[in-house]
C-alpha cells in the first residue's frame, strides 16, 4: 500500500525532471506583486496583482482571502482590459459654452477650476436650501462615506442604487430576521444539505455562490432552482422549477401551507426566537386592531400556559401559548400571531392546487418539495457540539441545525410584491427553524441587528447645518416618514412618503422624473456618481434622455446643474455640465467598511481596503478624495476643527482618524496607537500600512460559542454590543408578525393615532399592501395591464461575465457577448410564427422595441427575457459606431415606465413596490410579433453618436496586449528528425 | 507523464472564468500576445485557447442546459501533429503536451482543419497557429508557489469544475476524479485518443419526503394542542 510520502515524491520527481529542461519563461526578478480588492463587480474579492514593466502581468485570486479563497471570475480576470480601456475619462471637463446638454460637447478644465466651480455652487445651496442638492450614487462601495457627506451637507436627497437593485431583499430581511440575503447573510455552505435558489439570475454573489455550489455538490446535497429561465446556476440544479415571474410569494406560502397542515414546523424555534406567541388585538375595523396587546409599560403580552394568565412576552422562563384566542382582563379579544398565520396560510387560497394555477408549478411538485424540506430539516438535522448560553442564561451543550438553506435575489426583489415575497421566503426558513443555525441561513456580522435597525431617516433640513441623522434609515411607524405637515414628500425621490414608506434605499429611479417635474419641488444641482441614469440604470430610457435636456420657459434647464462623476465615458457623461473624472479601482485607496456593506463571512468580521497598484496616467482623482476636499472647503462640522481649520489632510487621513463613536471608525483592523486592537480602539496612524502588509484585508473570527443563534446568544450579543454593532444585549426577536407594517395599514384605514394619508390612492395602497404577515398579491403593473394585449412577462438578467461590471465594455468580455437577443420558449415562438433569429417587435404600454429573437427550451412559456445592459449608445464606452452593442444590442428599459400605467393622470405613482419603493423592473408585460420583411435588420430605437470627448484615446483596431517579449519554447531539430509527425 | 485536464460538467455554470483567465495569463506568456481583432468594433474576436459552448438537451420543461468548456485535448493520436508539414506541431514525449513551435509554424491551417475539437487558433497578426499549452510556462515554474503550478484555468475556476494532473500518477487529482466519476473522452469514436476527460452531469439527488399521516387533511387549528416550551 502506498503512503502519503510516496504520493508526494512521485509527483515532485516527475515535475522537477521536466522543469529542469525548461527555459526561464517568467522573469520573476523583474516582477512585483501587490494585493488589493477587486472592483469588477460587487463581490469584493481579494486579488494579487503581478506587475512587470509597469504593466499588469496577471491578476489572480488571493488564496488567503475570506471572500474568494483564491478563485476569480471572468470579470476579475479581465481587469487588465478595464485598466487600458479607451473609454477612461482623462481630465475634468465642462459643457462647451453654447453647446446643448446631451451632446458630449465638452471643453477640458483644470481641477482647480472644477473644484472652485463646484464649491461655489454647493456653498450657495448649503447656505440657502440644502435639499436643492440631490446626490445619487450608483453601485458605489463607500455609501458610509457618501451618505455621511450628504448628512454633513444637510441634504435629505441622497441615496445609492439600492432602490432599483435589491432593497426588497434587504428590507424584508431587516424587518423580519434582522439580517438578509447576500451581504448580510449566507447559506451555511459547509453544512447545508438542501439548497433552494430563488430568482437568482446569473450572479449576485459571484464567486461565493459558485464556491458554495461546489461544496454542496461535493457533499451530495440537493439543489433546487426556482427561475423562469434555465441558464447559469439553474443549469446545474437537480431540480429546475420554471415559475411564472412575480408569483414566488404564492409558491413560498403554499410550501408554508403544506408544512402547517402536516404540523411540520419547529415549535421550539418559534417560541424561543420569534414573536409567534405574541398576542395581537383582534378588533377588526377599530383603532388598535392588529397591534400587540401591551401592558402599561408597553411590553407585548403572551398567554402563559402554566399560569393561565397574561405575562410579558419578552420575559425569560415564561411558557407561552403559541396558539389560541384569549381575552385580556379588560375584555379585549386577543389571538396569537401564530393563530393569525395558521388562519391565513391553511386557507384554501394557499393549497397547492390553487398555487399551481398562479405559479405554473404542478401541485404535486409543491407538495413534494415541502415534504423534502421537512425531511431534511427534521430527520437529517445536525448537531454542533459546543457549549453556549442563550439570552436567558440557559446553557446548551450543542447547536441544533436544520440543514436547509436558501438564497434569493433580483427575481424576487424586482417585483412590486417583492418585499412580501421575500418575507414569505423568510417565513419558510423560520418555520423550518433554519435561521442562523448550523446548515441553515447564517447572518454575517455586524448583522443580525434588532428589527428594524435603530437609525431613523433624517428629515430636519436647516440651511448651513448637517441633517440630524443619515438621510436613509428604517422607519418603524408613520411618525418616522419624511413628509411635511400636509403629508407631502420631503425628498425629491419621494422615499419615506406615503408612496413608498419603507424606502430604505431611496428611489433613485424617480429622481430625474421628479426633479424635472418640480414634484415635490425644483432642485438646483444633481450629482450622479457611477450611475448610468441616461441608459441602463433608468426606466423609460428614451423619455429620461429627453427629460435631462428639458428646459424651462426662460431657457434654463429644469435640472439646472448636472455633475457626473465616473471613470469611463458612459451614456450619462454626455449629459453632464461638469464631468469629474474618477480613477480605476487599481489606482486608488478605498475602504470596504463594517460601517457600510461589509465583506464579512458568517463566522468572521471582515473588512478590506484597496491600495493603488498603478499610478494614473491621466489627470484624474479618486471621487472619495474629491469628497473629502469638498467637505473641507465647505467646512462640514465633522471635517473642521474647533478653530475652523481643515481637520483631515486627505481621504487616507480621514479614514484613519474619523471616529463615529469613540474607538469605532471606518476600518476595524489594527486599531489602537500601535495596531494592537481589533474592532474597537484608538486611531492608528499606520493602519493603512498594516492592511497592506496583510494583503489588504482584516478578518476576526468569532469564538465557537458565538457562531449560531446569534439573535439569542448571550456571548454573541455582548460581543456585538461591545463592538458597536448593536445598541443593546436584548434578544433580537424574529418578527414574523410586523406590527410596524400594521401601523401603516391602520394609517391607511384611518385608524391610526398619528399621521395618516389624505389621498385616497395612498389610503388604498397602505390598507391593501401593508399586511403584517406576508401574502401573495398580483404585481401592480399586472393589475392594470390588459393581459390580452400584453400576454407575456418580460424580464432581464446579466450574464455571469458581466454582472455588476458596469464600468467599461471590456475588450475581452465583449468577445463573449457583444449583443443580446430576446429569448423565448421555442414551442411558444413557433406557435406564434416567430422564427429563430428573426426580428420582432416587442411592445408594452410604454413603448416598443425592434430586436432579434432567439428560441430556446429552458424558458417558461409566458416569459420573454434578455441579457441586460449589453446594448450601448453609438460611440460610447470607447466603442466604434458600428459596434454590435449599438447595431444589434438593445435595452428592455425603453418598455418600462417609471410610473404605473393605471395611475390617474396628473397624479402619477411610481412603478415600484408600494412598501419599499423598489423599482419593479420585472413587472413588465409585453406583446411580441414578427417584424416585416423589410425590417429584418437593426434595432429600434437607435440613438445617434455624441461628439468625441476632448483628448479621448483612440480605440485600436488590433490589440496585442503583453508585458514582455515572450520566451518561446522550441522543438529541437533532433526531435523533428527522429519523430516527425506520428506517421514518421 | 500524461498531463491532462478533467472538466466536471456537473459543476460548470458557464461563467467563463477559465476562458478569460487563460486569455489573461497567456497573452503575456510563452504564446503571447493573443491578438484581439476589432476589440472595440463590430464582431470583435480574438485568440482564445479555451472556449465555452452552451447548449440545451431535451424538451421544456425537462430540458437541461449544458455548459461545455473546450480546449486542446492533447490527443495521444494527435491529427494536428500528423498533418503538420513543417514539424512545428509536436507532442512532447515527457508529458504529452501538444505544442506548436512558433519558429517553425508557417500558419498553413492544416492542423486547424485536422482538429475535430476546434482547439487551434490562428494568430493572423503573427501568421502562426497557437493553442492551449496546459500553461507549460506555469506548471514547471519552480519560482511559483507549489499550489500555483497549475494551468490558469484550473486555478481560477470558482466551482472547482476543472482538475489538472498527471494521469500516470494514480494519486493525482485527475486520476482520482476520473476513477470516481467515470471520466469520459469526447468523440472517442474518432480515434484520436483525447487525453482530457469530462465528468458527466450526475443523476439528480434524491431526497426522502417527510412521512405524513394519511389522509393528508388540512388540520383545523382547534385540533392542535399547545406544547409547553419554556422561553
Amino acid at each position: 500500500m502506498s503512503t502519503k510520502q510516496d504520493k508526494i515524491s512521485f509527483k515532485k520527481d516527475a515535475f522537477s525532471k521536466n522543469a529542469s529542461t525548461m527555459p526561464k519563461f517568467e522573469d520573476h526578478g523583474n516582477q512585483t506583486q501587490k494585493n488589493t480588492t477587486c472592483y469588477m463587480c460587487a463581490c469584493r474579492c481579494g486579488i494579487k496583482v503581478t506587475l512587470e514593466n509597469n504593466k499588469i502581468r496577471y491578476i489572480q485570486g488571493e488564496p488567503t482571502h475570506p471572500v474568494n479563497k483564491g478563485v476569480l471570475c471572468a470579470k476579475g480576470n479581465a481587469g487588465i482590459m478595464k485598466q487600458i480601456s479607451p473609454a477612461r475619462l482623462r481630465q475634468p471637463m465642462m459643457r462647451k459654452p453654447g453647446a446643448e446638454r446631451g451632446t458630449s460637447e465638452f471643453v477640458p478644465i483644470s481641477w482647480d477650476d472644477a473644484l472652485d466651480m463646484l464649491t461655489d455652487r454647493l456653498k450657495k445651496i448649503r447656505e440657502t436650501d440644502p435639499k436643492k442638492l440631490a446626490f445619487f450614487t450608483g453601485r458605489d462601495q463607500m455609501q458610509a462615506l457618501t451618505g455621511f457627506w450628504a448628512q454633513q451637507f444637510g441634504t435629505i436627497n441622497w441615496a445609492a442604487h439600492g432602490g432599483f437593485c435589491s432593497v426588497n431583499m434587504a428590507a424584508a430581511g431587516l424587518y423580519t430576521t434582522g439580517f438578509s440575503f447576500w451581504e448580510f447573510g449566507d447559506p451555511d455552505w459547509d453544512k447545508t444539505k438542501y439548497f433552494m435558489l430563488w430568482g437568482v439570475a446569473e450572479d449576485h454573489a459571484s464567486n461565493p455562490m459558485k464556491m458554495g455550489i461546489n461544496k454542496l455538490k461535493e457533499r451530495g446535497g440537493k439543489f433546487v432552482a426556482i427561475n423562469p429561465v434555465r441558464t447559469g446556476y439553474q443549469a446545474v440544479a437537480d431540480e429546475w422549477i420554471p415559475i411564472k415571474p412575480g408569483t414566488d410569494a404564492m409558491l413560498a406560502l403554499s410550501l408554508v401551507h403544506v408544512l402547517l397542515k402536516n404540523e411540520l414546523f419547529d415549535w421550539e424555534f418559534l417560541v424561543r426566537y420569534t414573536n409567534a406567541h405574541y398576542l395581537v388585538v383582534d378588533t377588526p375595523r377599530e383603532k388598535g386592531d392588529g397591534l400587540f396587546y401591551r401592558n402599561k409599560k408597553g411590553i407585548p403580552q403572551s398567554w402563559d400556559l402554566d399560569k393561565n394568565k397574561l405575562v410579558n412576552a419578552t420575559d425569560a422562563k415564561i411558557k407561552p401559548a403559541l396558539l389560541g384566542k384569549y381575552k385580556a382582563p379588560d375584555g379585549t379579544p386577543l389571538k396569537t400571531v401564530f393563530t393569525i398565520m395558521t388562519e391565513r396560510y391553511m386557507s384554501d387560497e394557499y393549497i397547492p392546487e390553487n398555487a399551481s394555477k398562479i405559479c405554473g408549478v404542478p401541485a404535486e411538485q409543491i407538495e413534494k418539495i415541502a415534504l423534502e424540506l421537512a425531511h431534511v430539516a427534521f430527520k437529517e438535522s445536525i448537531e454542533v457540539e459546543t457549549e453556549w448560553t442563550d439570552w436567558t442564561g440557559r446553557k446548551h451543550d450543542k447547536f441544533i441545525g436544520r440543514p436547509v438553506s436558501m438564497h434569493a435575489m433580483r427575481g424576487i426583489s424586482a417585483h412590486s410584491n417583492g418585499f412580501q415575497a421575500c418575507r414569505a421566503i423568510h417565513f419558510l426558513q423560520v418555520l423550518l427553524g433554519s435561521v442562523d443555525c448550523p446548515g441553515g441561513h447564517l447572518a454575517k456580522p455586524p448583522y443580525p441587528k434588532h428589527v428594524a435597525p435603530a437609525i431613523k431617516p433624517g428629515k430636519n433640513i436647516v440651511p448651513g447645518q448637517p441633517l440630524e441623522s443619515l438621510p436613509l434609515g428604517f422607519p418603524s411607524e408613520p411618525e418616522d416618514l419624511a413628509i411635511d405637515d400636509e403629508g407631502n414628500p420631503l425628498r425629491i425621490d419621494k422615499a419615506y412618503s406615503w408612496e413608498a414608506p419603507i424606502a430604505n434605499h431611496g428611489l433613485m429611479h424617480m429622481a430625474i422624473t421628479n426633479a424635472v417635474a418640480g414634484d415635490p419641488y425644483e432642485i438646483d444641482t444633481m450629482i450622479f456618481f457611477m450611475a448610468n441614469m441616461a441608459w441602463n440604470s433608468t426606466m423609460n430610457t428614451s423619455k429620461i434622455r429627453e427629460l435631462l435636456c428639458s428646459k424651462k420657459e426662460d431657457g434654463e434647464y429644469k435640472i439646472p446643474f448636472l455633475v457626473v462623476c465616473d471613470a469611463f465615458d458612459s451614456e450619462t457623461v454626455g449629459y453632464a455640465d461638469l464631468v469629474i473624472p474618477d480613477t480605476t479601482y487599481l489606482e486608488r485607496y478605498d475602504t470596504i467598511s463594517v460601517l457600510d456593506r461589509p465583506i464579512s463571512e458568517p463566522h468572521a468580521i471582515c473588512d478590506s481596503i484597496r491600495a493603488p497598484i498603478l499610478e494614473p496616467d491621466r489627470d484624474v482623482r479618486p471621487w472619495q478624495t474629491v469628497l473629502v476636499e469638498l467637505a473641507s472647503r465647505l467646512k462640514f462640522p465633522e471635517f473642521t476643527t474647533k478653530e475652523g481649520n481643515r481637520k483631515f489632510k486627505d481621504y487616507k487621513d480621514f479614514i484613519i482618524n474619523y471616529e463615529r463613536q469613540p474607538g469605532i471608525g471606518f476600518l476595524a483592523g489594527w486599531r489602537g496607537e500601535n495596531g494592537e486592537n481589533s474592532l474597537v480602539g484608538k486611531p492608528n496612524p499606520n493602519q493603512w500600512e498594516k492592511y497592506i502588509e496583510n494583503k489588504c484585508f482584516f478578518e476576526y473570527e468569532l469564538a465557537d460559542n458565538q457562531k449560531y443563534f446569534r439573535g439569542a446568544n448571550k456571548d454573541y450579543l455582548e460581543f456585538a454590543k461591545k463592538s458597536g454593532f448593536i445598541n443593546s444585549t436584548d434578544p433580537i426577536i424574529i418578527e414574523l408578525y410586523s406590527e410596524k407594517l400594521q401601523k401603516f395599514k391602520l394609517a391607511g384605514m384611518g385608524l391610526y393615532d398619528g399621521p395618516q394619508p389624505k389621498k385616497e390612492r395612498d389610503q388604498f395602497r397602505l390598507s391593501r399592501f401593508f399586511d403584517p404577515i406576508p401574502e401573495y398579491y398580483i404585481p401592480l403593473e399586472h393589475r392594470c395591464t390588459f393581459s390580452k394585449a400584453y400576454p407575456f412577462y418580460a424580464i432581464t438578467q446579466r450574464p455571469m461575465f458581466m454582472y455588476h461590471s458596469w464600468d467599461s465594455q471590456n475588450a475581452w468580455l465583449r468577445q463573449l457577448q457583444a449583443h443580446n437577443y430576446m429569448h423565448m420558449n421555442k414551442e411558444k415562438g413557433e406557435e406564434l410564427g416567430i422564427r429563430d433569429l428573426s426580428w420582432v417587435w416587442v411592445e408594452s404600454n410604454t413603448g416598443k422595441i425592434k430586436v432579434q429573437v432567439k428560441l430556446m427550451e429552458g424558458c417558461q412559456e409566458d416569459t420573454l427575457w434578455t441579457w441586460n445592459a449589453i446594448g450601448k449608445q453609438k460611440g460610447k464606452w470607447g466603442l466604434s459606431e458600428d459596434a454590435n452593442e449599438s447595431t444589434k444590442g438593445f435595452l428592455m428599459n425603453h418598455l418600462i415606465n417609471e410610473h404605473l400605467p393605471c395611475a390617474d393622470t396628473g397624479n402619477p405613482v411610481t412603478n415600484s413596490d408600494p412598501i419599499t419603493g423598489q423599482a419593479a423592473w420585472y413587472d413588465l408585460k409585453v406583446n411580441i410579433y414578427p417584424a416585416g420583411d423589410d425590417e429584418q435588420f437593426g434595432v429600434y430605437p437607435n440613438f445617434k453618436a455624441d461628439a468625441k470627448l476632448p483628448g479621448s484615446a483612440e480605440s485600436p483596431d488590433v490589440l496585442r496586449y503583453n508585458t514582455k517579449k515572450p520566451v518561446r519554447l522550441s522543438r529541437s531539430i533532433f526531435d523533428i528528425l527522429t519523430k516527425g509527425g506520428f506517421e514518421k | 507523464m500524461r498531463l491532462r485536464l478533467v472538466v466536471d460538467l456537473d459543476k460548470c455554470v458557464g461563467c467563463n472564468a477559465c476562458a478569460i483567465a487563460c486569455k489573461q495569463w497567456n497573452t503575456s506568456g510563452t504564446s503571447g500576445s493573443l491578438t484581439d481583432y476589432r476589440p472595440y468594433g463590430p464582431d470583435p474576436s480574438g485568440v482564445f485557447f479555451n472556449r465555452i459552448r452552451h447548449y440545451e438537451t431535451g424538451l421544456y420543461p425537462e430540458s437541461k442546459t449544458v455548459h461545455f468548456p473546450m480546449s486542446c485535448m492533447h490527443c495521444e493520436e494527435a491529427a494536428c501533429v500528423t498533418v503538420c508539414p513543417t514539424g512545428a506541431s509536436y507532442k512532447r514525449e515527457e508529458d504529452g503536451i501538444v505544442l506548436v513551435d512558433p519558429e517553425k509554424c508557417m500558419g498553413c491551417n492544416y492542423c486547424a482543419w485536422a482538429c475535430p475539437y476546434g482547439a487551434r487558433e490562428l494568430d493572423r497578426e503573427e501568421g502562426i497557429m497557437k493553442k492551449c499549452t496546459l500553461c507549460v510556462d506555469r506548471i514547471y515554474d519552480e519560482n511559483l508557489p507549489e499550489d500555483e503550478r497549475k494551468p490558469a484555468c484550473v486555478m481560477t475556476c470558482p466551482t472547482t469544475a476543472r482538475y489538472f494532473g498527471d494521469f500516470d500518477d494514480p494519486f493525482s487529482d485527475v486520476s482520482i476524479a476520473s476513477k470516481k466519476r467515470e471520466g469520459q473522452e469526447l468523440f472517442p469514436e474518432l480515434g484520436y485518443k483525447p487525453v482530457n476527460q469530462y465528468l458527466s452531469p450526475r443523476n439528480k439527488v434524491q431526497i426522502n419526503q417527510h412521512q405524513v399521516n394519511e389522509p393528508k387533511q388540512v388540520k383545523k387549528v382547534k385540533d392542535w394542542v399547545n406544547k409547553v416550551v419554556e422561553l
